[in-house]
């Protein structure tokens, strides 16, 4: 177990700021904003506040579309994917906790054009911990840290959020 | 031990693997499945009415009986899950039921199918084709005989909590033919499972099994008491073939008896819900006000049923893959 002389909630002001800059540098007006399940949500749900973006905040559920379905099965269940839009033409922001192998911003970034052709999406991400396996990269991370193999993080919330960092043996 | 008495519709890990009847299913697998067709029920709202999660899976649909809702709901169900699926109707030869229901299911097998979705009129044909099929291939039971209908169990399950999401308060009337009903009896395993507080079986003592109290139900042959302050009613369909065998007087007098009707209707809570597998028999079992009434929710089973389907393929074929 690692202590962090850092706060999650301060990561996530910074973010709100630099994300605020990165949509405005490229004339993306008006975004709508989709965390994944559980934890990307948690973090959406409070830049969405610090943009003050007034769409209703939109949630994944990537269960269906995860790439290792047929290696491990059905994920326990957890809410259903809401949408309270459509994302046809629209400036769209994805937000996880974790960016870990890459594969669940594949698979949520699929079930997007499920419903709909975005304009543009743009990645933010509270940690970006690496070992990534597929060509996925951020715009936005909160924080960069390099975690050894058997080494995880992960945001406990929703209130107050935290990192918890664990070792496997 | 997550399977320890061996339930053939389990893996060595407690997950559904084949999915024959709702007798023996535990509380906790009926509840995720119903979960889980709660996320499945959204994917048809969308653009795109489809998810990947089956893809490369080939399913094959083996009706030996007639049917339309089932076969084309599980047909959706699986395109919906981006799976291959072929029905297949298939006549049977009186002589040799048992002996071309395993040819056929043999030669399927060399198809390299993942997945059997069985109709057929022999009580019994789902647990039969189960015990012969390969390791890696797993066989729902789209009703047999007067045995099991499982997915229609679930799917009024499923349609029951939207509206009345606490089981335990609920009383539930089943009226029909109890006796050739396999939905009656699946309902019955299943909301006893969910731990309802009171199953009624109404209809003709000729149409009620002996000793069917053993279930868990009560019995009721007149439908006045039998309604009065239930929350749900599910009506059997009244197969025609059942007046010819003399177990039955008349259509007209089964409706007078045992006819869901407005006014018999105002006898059962307020807010009840009335179902029904379909196809109905206007006239028979159902009056047209009541089937296409407020308090109807018959078409929305059938939408159900497209959910739940997709919930027991996609778990069956998640287990499935645990096996490799």
């Amino acid at each position: 177990m690692k202590s962090m002389d850092f706060t999650v909630e301060a990561i996530i002001a910074e973010m709100a700021a630099r994300l605020g800059k990165f949509l405005a540098d490229r004339d993306r007006r008006d975004p709508l904003i989709l965390g994944i399940q559980t934890g990307g949500v948690w973090v959406a749900e409070r830049l969405r506040t610090q943009l003050g973006i007034d769409h209703p905040l939109g949630r994944l559920n990537i269960a269906f579309y995860r790439d290792d379905f047929s290696r491990i099965g059905m994920h326990p269940h957890v809410t259903p994917s809401l949408l309270p839009f459509s994302v046809e033409d629209r400036h769209v922001i994805l937000v996880d906790d974790v960016l870990h192998t890459g594969r669940t911003v594949r698979a949520a970034m699929n079930e997007i054009f499920d419903y709909g052709r975005p304009a543009s999406i743009a990645l933010a991400v509270l940690i970006d911990r690496g070992a990534h396996e597929l060509p996925v990269q951020a715009d936005i991370t909160g924080k960069a840290i390099e975690l050894g193999v058997g080494e995880h993080v992960k945001l406990l919330g929703p209130e107050p959020l935290q990192l918890e960092f664990r070792r496997s043996c | 031990m997550l399977n320890p008495g061996g339930n053939i519709q389990l893996d060595g890990e407690g997950r559904l693997r084949h999915f024959l009847t709702t007798d023996g299913l535990d509380r906790r697998i009926l509840i995720e499945i119903l979960d889980h067709a709660e996320s499945f029920a959204v994917v048809g709202d969308r653009p795109v009415k489809k998810v990947p999660l089956l893809r490369g899976k080939t399913i094959v649909n083996l009706f030996f009986e007639a049917s339309t809702r089932t076969r084309t709901t599980f047909e959706i169900a699986a395109k919906r899950l981006s799976a291959d699926v072929q029905s297949l109707s298939v006549n049977l030869s009186s002589t040799t039921k048992g002996e071309s229901l395993r040819d056929t299911l043999q030669t399927m097998e060399a198809m390299h199918c993942d997945m059997f979705v069985i109709r057929h009129s022999g009580s019994g044909a789902a647990h039969f084709i189960a015990r012969l099929v390969a390791p890696h291939v797993s066989i729902i039971n789209g009703g047999d005989g007067r045995n099991a209908h499982p997915t229609q169990a679930l799917l009024d399950m499923f349609t029951i909590r939207q509206h009345k999401p606490d089981f335990a308060a609920l009383r539930v009337a089943i009226v029909g033919d109890i006796t050739h009903s396999r939905v009656a009896r699946s309902d019955i395993y299943a909301l006893n499972t969910l731990g309802v507080r009171e199953i009624r079986v109404v209809g003709p003592k000729t149409l009620i099994p002996a000793g069917i109290e053993s279930l868990g139900v009560k019995v009721y042959t007149e439908m006045e008491s039998g309604l009065r302050g239930v929350d749900v009613i599910i009506m059997l369909r009244l197969q025609r073939e059942r007046m010819r065998s003399a177990l039955l007087p008349s259509e007209q007098e089964y409706f007078r008896c045992y006819g869901l009707t407005e006014e018999r209707l105002r006898l059962a809570r307020e807010d009840v819900m009335v179902m029904h597998p379909g196809p109905i028999n206007r006239g028979i079992e159902i009056d047209s006000r009541v089937a296409d009434g407020e308090r109807s929710v018959i078409l929305q089973q059938v939408s159900n049923g497209i959910a739940i389907r997709m919930a027991v393929m996609a778990l069956i074929a998640g287990a499935g893959r645990g096996r490799a």
